[in-house]
């Protein structure tokens, strides 16, 4: 489906680039072919059509069928290519077009209906600026009318796209669109200016920290690694993601597979690593088939395999696919996993830096931390301490998600307030009002309006109770029922729960059940249930603080620190569920009470013959009425009422 | 080709038998027979020299193996923090009140399975669901029954 390299690129790319791409300069004739690669200059248009997982849910693939459809049917000469994504979820499919001497410009939402109109707009040099999102800045071309530029648009203003840099705008399956915008130049030049102790010297000054939620300075994990005398190391790109709600390396790879790629060889050399594994979940199936792809590329033109770049350093990429466990993001369990075992983690030290995969020395690192690297050695350790905060340097991707009213992916420089993630979010849709910020999954916590200003900082947020987790942020309204999100966490911890340590098996099983029993109406209101309520309430944080104490990872010390922080800030809401028995935002169903609309029933009896507990009176052809207290809030009479008198408060 | 037939074959295709291998054999065999049996974990503990209890505590720990065959049409539910909060916990009702189907089960006529994932990365059309590979977006109930309704209709 791609337009992938041909077989011509690829030797060029081989015979004539790679030779100088650790200084870049190259004769007139090979640069200019690398212009042409750019797509500076066209001679007939190009249309762009962003393809990943996510926008292809959106119907992608076919508006992709349709452009080719209207160039077919119009017999227009066109290129049609295939990128990634900007990070704008919300306006996806996203086309962009390049007509000679015009600058790219972007439209959203193209669904296959309005792709006639807006080809035939572009080609004929006539586009509705309200059709269009932003346009591409380029000295030589001229510019469209009333379309501001990429750089203006305060959605990309905002930001500090520096990994992201290439995402959306080349394509993935092409290594040499990659090189043609500066790839794999820092790999070629560290291989053969730098020794493996010199780039691990680069990272440590830089203070680059992972990325993955550990925060652990990853330069200091890799000296650990150097420092055990073997001959063999292997390297593990972390790219499990799975995290509900987290997708920042899944996108990242499917939209600039390369710097990824790019990243494990030169953090391999730097640990001087003969195996790399990339550890990704089976059912990213986009993502492994992009991988993979530029995996293959590498190998094809001499950057990865038997002695890189005449260097003498071998290096072997394998793909492993997880086969989807929470817990094997924990890196002991991960290790255990590739070890074709349950992935159950272990009691650490030993650290995996020094007995891993093996018994051999591994070093983990989630695959945002890789993609730093090559602009660490290439920019230098100063320009990348001088980004961000005291402790936390360079930038963090965050997908932003949830009742936002745009979904985005988005990279901001450390030290902005997490105000900035709700601001390039769009805030709240229409006529609701915001709640809370979620960071960081099933084991982060809700951040509420008045704690926004604070830095997103490794050591500044614990500081005031929050973490921030991998990226993924949830954007909560009113419609969100606090109870019903940490029980929804409990219940994914309790099914992701490895079972190896009692703390967190039991603890999770027995956190969800108090949840569940505060979100449902009681059977009875006497003895035994009653006192189990309370019993379960009363001991919701003591078993919360016992968990977060004793359990053996991550998994299950990070676990209640969700329900920790809404007890502390929405404790009002818990009340509301324990006491009063009530949802405010009418998400726990059992708690609904309903009533019946006088004006509207018709005495029917029709509901009143269906109540599973009888709590439906009335007499034939007038009004009927619900008993509160017999009432359990199945909604079976709603369901049924054909006049639809029966709601719920 | 019989199943135990396709079996050698996958067995054939690694060199190296080892433990290392075992997730990698199962997710071929999953891939080629849609789910896996006791016929496969018995062949696969024969040539890996494990015992089948092993390679059965295996398989069940990860949420990716199942050992009920898939139905006609398998349905991919996202449970992802997004979509949870559009509603897919109503799809998830709508399917266990009307389908009598739950996470990781098929119905006895074989026409429908479900399983609940995390996050399928398309959290803004959220509430997502795939059947067979083929994506809808914004899923409620109402739409739900309309996609079922014109699968069981084919």
């Amino acid at each position: 489906m791609a337009r992938c390299d041909s077989k011509a690129e690829i030797s060029f790319i081989k015979d004539a680039v790679i030779p100088n791409l650790h200084d870049g300069t190259w004769p007139t004739e090979v640069s200019a072919k690398l212009s042409a690669l750019r797509h500076e200059r066209v001679r007939q248009p190009i249309i762009y059509v962003g393809v990943t997982t996510s926008s292809i849910v959106a119907g992608a693939l076919k508006t992709r069928s349709a452009i080719e459809q209207y160039l077919d049917d119009y017999s227009v000469d066109a290129d049609v290519i295939f990128v990634g994504s900007h990070g704008l979820c919300s306006l996806e499919p996203i086309v962009e077009v390049q007509m000679p001497g015009r600058t790219r410009v972007a439209f959203a939402n193209v669904t296959p209906e309005r792709v006639n109109s807006i080809l035939d707009g572009a080609i004929n040099g006539f586009i509705q600026p309200e059709n269009a999102i932003f346009q591409y800045y380029s000295e030589i071309h001229e510019p469209w009318h009333g379309i501001p530029f990429k750089n203006e648009l305060p959605f990309f203003k905002r930001q500090n796209r520096v990994l992201l840099k290439n995402a959306g705008v080349i394509c993935p399956d092409s290594i040499a669109e990659y090189i043609a915008y500066g790839g794999y130049s820092a790999l070629a030049k560290s291989i053969r200016k730098y020794t493996y102790d010199d780039i691990c010297r680069i990272v440590e000054e830089s203070g680059l920290r992972g990325r993955g939620g550990g925060a652990f300075p990853t330069g200091t994990k890799w000296r650990k690694a150097l420092q055990v005398a073997t001959s063999d190391r292997y390297l593990i790109c972390n790219a499990d993601e799975s995290d509900p709600g987290g997708f920042m390396d899944r996108l990242l790879i499917e939209s600039d597979p390369h710097r990824v790629v790019e990243g494990i060889i030169l953090s391999s050399y730097a640990v001087s690593a003969s195996k790399a594994i990339i550890y990704i979940r089976d059912r990213y199936k986009i993502t492994i088939q992009r991988i993979q792809n530029a995996i293959d590329q590498a190998y094809e033109v001499g950057l990865l395999g038997y002695d890189i770049l005449g260097s003498g350093y071998s290096l072997d990429i394998e793909v492993r696919k997880g086969p989807g466990a929470y817990v094997c993001g924990e890196e002991t369990a991960l290790i255990k996993s590739l070890e074709g075992k349950r992935g159950m983690p272990s009691i650490k030290p030993p650290y995996p830096a020094e007995f891993g995969l093996n018994g051999k020395p591994t070093v983990i690192n989630n695959v945002e931390t890789l993609v730093n690297i090559p602009q660490i050695v290439n920019n230098g350790p100063e320009w990348f301490a001088a980004l961000g905060t005291e402790g936390s340097k360079g930038t963090k991707i965050f997908s932003i998600n949830g009742q936002a009213s745009q979904t985005c992916l988005v990279e901001l420089t450390f030290g902005e307030p997490l105000g900035a993630l709700l601001d390039l979010a769009g805030g709240v849709k229409d006529g609701r009002t915001f709640k809370a910020l979620h960071l960081g999954g099933p084991s982060g916590v809700s951040v509420t309006a008045d704690e926004l200003d604070a830095p997103i900082d490794f050591d500044e947020l614990p500081k005031r109770g929050i973490s921030l987790g991998s990226g993924g942020v949830q954007v909560l309204d009113n419609t969100v029922c606090m109870v019903d999100l940490v029980k929804y966490f409990m219940h994914f911890i309790r099914n992701e729960s490895c079972g190896k340590c009692i703390p967190c098996r039991e603890g999770s099983n027995r956190m969800y059940q108090i949840l569940d029993n505060i979100s449902k109406r009681p059977v009875s209101n006497e003895g035994h249930n009653t006192l189990e309520r309370f019993k379960g309430v009363i001991q919701l944080e003591t078993l919360a603080e016992v968990m977060r104490d004793t359990s053996l990872c991550g998994l299950g010390q990070t676990a209640p620190k969700p329900i920790l922080k809404a007890l502390k800030s929405f404790r009002d809401e818990f009340e509301e569920h324990i006491f009063d028995r009530k949802c405010r935002a009418s998400v726990c169903r059992d708690l609904r009470t309903f009533y019946i609309d006088i004006e509207r029933c018709t005495g029917c009896t029709a509901c009143a013959k269906k109540c599973p507990t009888q709590a439906i009176y009335g007499t034939p052809r007038s009004p009927y009425f619900i008993v509160e207290e017999r009432c359990i809030g199945c909604g079976i009479c709603q369901d049924t009422c054909k006049f639809g008198a029966v709601f719920f408060k | 080709m019989s199943n135990a037939e396709k079996i050698e074959e996958i067995l054939e295709r690694y060199s190296y038998l080892g433990s290392d291998s075992l997730i990698p054999i199962l997710q071929d065999i999953q891939n080629e027979l849609g789910s896996l049996n006791e016929e496969a974990i018995v062949l696969v503990g024969r040539k890996l020299n494990m015992p089948t209890s092993k390679i059965y505590g295996l398989a069940t720990f990860y949420n990716q193996f199942k050992f009920e065959a898939k139905g006609k049409n398998h349905i991919c539910l996202c449970n992802g923090t997004s979509c949870r909060l559009k509603g897919a916990k109503w799809n998830m009702v709508y399917l266990e009140d009307n389908l009598k189907l739950k996470n990781g089960q098929t119905t006895r006529n074989g026409q429908f399975s479900l399983e609940v994932v995390t996050c399928m990365g398309a959290c803004d059309h959220g509430p997502v669901i795939s059947v067979n590979d083929e994506y809808y977006r914004e899923v409620d109930p109402e739409k739900l029954k309309n996609i079922l309704n014109d699968l069981t209709q084919e």
